[in-house]
């Protein structure tokens, strides 16, 4: 660990956290193709405004351009990633080898997630894996890490991986009761940090962070909440309506809707309510930070990159640390 | 109980294709209890694939037999010589069923007329579901006696996911979620303390992935090798 400093990983999002920093990701989804050119393009756009960004693991079960592949691109590029893994796609084998190979390649920042189920994406014929659950794979990559074995035991002669590790937690996913204890299992399985679902209920989510501050929970991992500018009013009645776990309140629907009113030109009303999203965002942001045993904010502008420097620049969070 | 559907018409009448002589044998176990392959069922496709043949204007003999239980060899003696006069056998039985006639005949060629569903338990009158995936080693002591290997849709063992929503899965709002129900059911119960350990990944060995599975009890064989 020498080499390391004390750091687990020495990632600049560990650097970052430890410093006591209030930290800041945002998300870079890959391409549905090999243009690695889209994934620059992307990495550009963040450089500098984030301190890592997660490269998404075939996010909503549609192939995408894999989370490692993309990874290296961002890296290479100057954007620190933090690859995802689901447990939906691979066996223990292909994480821990993927795991391996990811590492070699410069990824020190992981995050470990159930993973969409395939009925939702574009191969809904396909067989799932779920050989081990998020928590068991925190587990395993933690084991890598701190113990130098694969999951079987077995010890890893020569270099071994060192991952600051990563979990998701959805506030809003029910039992509603039960989810700060599943916080504490993931923080007891040996998770770093942890990123939320997208936020926009407030006072549901101080609710959720109260008990979770009661278990002690927020001083064994780093809690990123998840926020994210909405595009259009029609996002954000989708995500109150159809998506699972997701709790939108009516109010920031009605916030949306509001934005266009009065407005006929389609330009003007998709420039206003964009801007209304990204004030909603800026808002959000400046309430997670008041929020105690909150340790920074997760930005989902999910193919909108662009919103992220924005949204940075008027939340006041720029220049970024380096710590 | 195993649960089964009965194949579309259409699939079944393709399977049987040009064969004269059709046995069709249902089984008296699981498959009539579950209304799909027993003895009524094995009378109306009779009658279905005599009458279709007939408008398709060629005579078919059709004869139907039910067995007390298709999956096992000593029940399927008795009907040997129907098998011997069939040109096909359409088994009703499980998928289990539909083997045991084609390793007991081994000339007789077999077709399945059921799709074998799983393994579970009827709900109301004609409303079945799922409850057992059979993975080997049963884990039902510590999840509150519902199991999330059969009933998650991502089989997790330390759940639930972030999709589980007002006690429904993510996958369908008519699925229920099996850890909100784990979580209620251990809640209720006061036992809440079995699911705050972090289950350890499971050994799939027992379960289909350790290869085709067998179990030898040699305190009941009436053969013992000399090894044991």
């Amino acid at each position: 660990m020498s080499e390391l400093n004390g750091y687990k990983s020495g990632s600049n999002l560990e650097k970052v956290l430890r410093a006591g920093h209030f930290a800041v990701t945002a998300e870079l989804g890959p391409p549905k193709n090999a243009d690695g050119e889209v994934v620059r393009k992307k990495a550009g756009i963040l450089k500098g405004f984030v301190d890592a960004a997660n490269i998404t693991d075939n996010q909503t079960a549609i192939v995408r351009m894999s989370s490692i592949g993309a990874g290296v691109i961002a890296f290479q590029s100057g954007l620190e990633p933090v690859m995802q893994m689901t447990c939906r796609d691979r066996n223990r084998l292909g994480m821990q080898s993927d795991l391996l190979g990811g590492y070699a390649l410069g990824m020190r920042n992981i995050l470990c997630l159930s993973g969409d189920h395939q009925t939702f994406g574009n191969h809904p014929q396909s067989k799932n894996v779920h050989d081990i659950d998020s928590l068991q794979l925190v587990q395993m990559v933690v084991g890598l890490r701190d113990k130098a074995s694969l999951q079987c035991g077995e010890e890893i002669k020569g270099l071994n991986p060192r991952f600051f590790v990563g979990a998701a937690e959805n506030p809003f996913g029910d039992p509603f009761d039960w989810r700060p204890y599943r916080l504490g299992k993931k923080a007891k399985a040996g998770a770093d940090f942890i990123q939320t679902q997208l936020i926009y209920n407030v006072p549901r989510f101080r609710e959720f962070m109260k008990r979770v501050v009661d278990l002690g929970v927020h001083k064994q991992v780093y809690i990123l909440a998840g926020v994210g500018p909405l595009k259009t009013p029609g996002a954000a009645r989708y995500m109150r309506d159809q998506v699972p776990g997701m709790d939108v309140p009516d109010e920031i629907v009605a916030r949306m809707e509001a934005a266009g009113k009065g407005i006929e030109d389609r330009k003007q009303k998709a420039a206003a309510f964009k801007e209304e999203g990204l004030r909603i965002c800026v808002e959000l942001i400046q309430q997670m930070r008041e929020i105690e045993g909150i340790a920074g904010v997760h930005i989902m502008a999910i193919e909108w990159e662009e919103a992220v420097p924005i949204i940075m620049e008027r939340a006041g969070l720029l220049p970024r640390p380096v710590p | 109980m195993i649960v089964a559907e009965q194949k579309p018409l259409k699939e079944i009448q393709s399977l049987v294709g040009e064969a004269q002589t059709v046995l069709i044998v249902g089984c008296g176990t699981c498959v009539t209890v579950c209304f799909a392959g027993g003895e009524k069922e094995a009378g109306i496709l009779g009658s279905l694939l005599r009458m279709s043949a007939r408008m398709e204007g060629h005579e078919k003999s059709i004869g139907e037999v039910t067995v007390q239980r298709q999956c096992e060899w000593e029940y399927l003696d008795a009907i040997g010589d129907r098998i011997a006069e069939a040109d096909i056998v359409l088994s009703l039985g499980c998928g289990v069923g539909v083997q045991a006639l084609a390793e007991r005949y081994p000339d007789a060629i077999v077709i399945p007329g059921l799709d074998t569903k799983f393994m579970g338990l009827p709900l109301e009158q004609g409303v079945w579901a799922e409850r057992c995936a059979a993975c080997g080693q049963c884990i039902l002591g510590l999840t509150g006696g519902i199991c999330p290997i059969a009933r998650c849709s991502k089989q997790l063992l330390n759940g639930p996911c972030g999709g589980s929503s007002k006690g429904k899965c993510e996958v369908n709002p008519e699925i229920e979620c099996a850890w909100q129900l784990i979580y209620d059911k251990l809640n209720a119960q006061g036992r809440l303390d079995l699911i705050m350990e972090i289950t350890p990944p499971k050994d799939w060995r027992t379960g289909r992935d350790g290869g085709p599975r067998k179990i030898v009890r040699q305190d009941l064989r009436l053969v013992v090798t000399e090894e044991a």
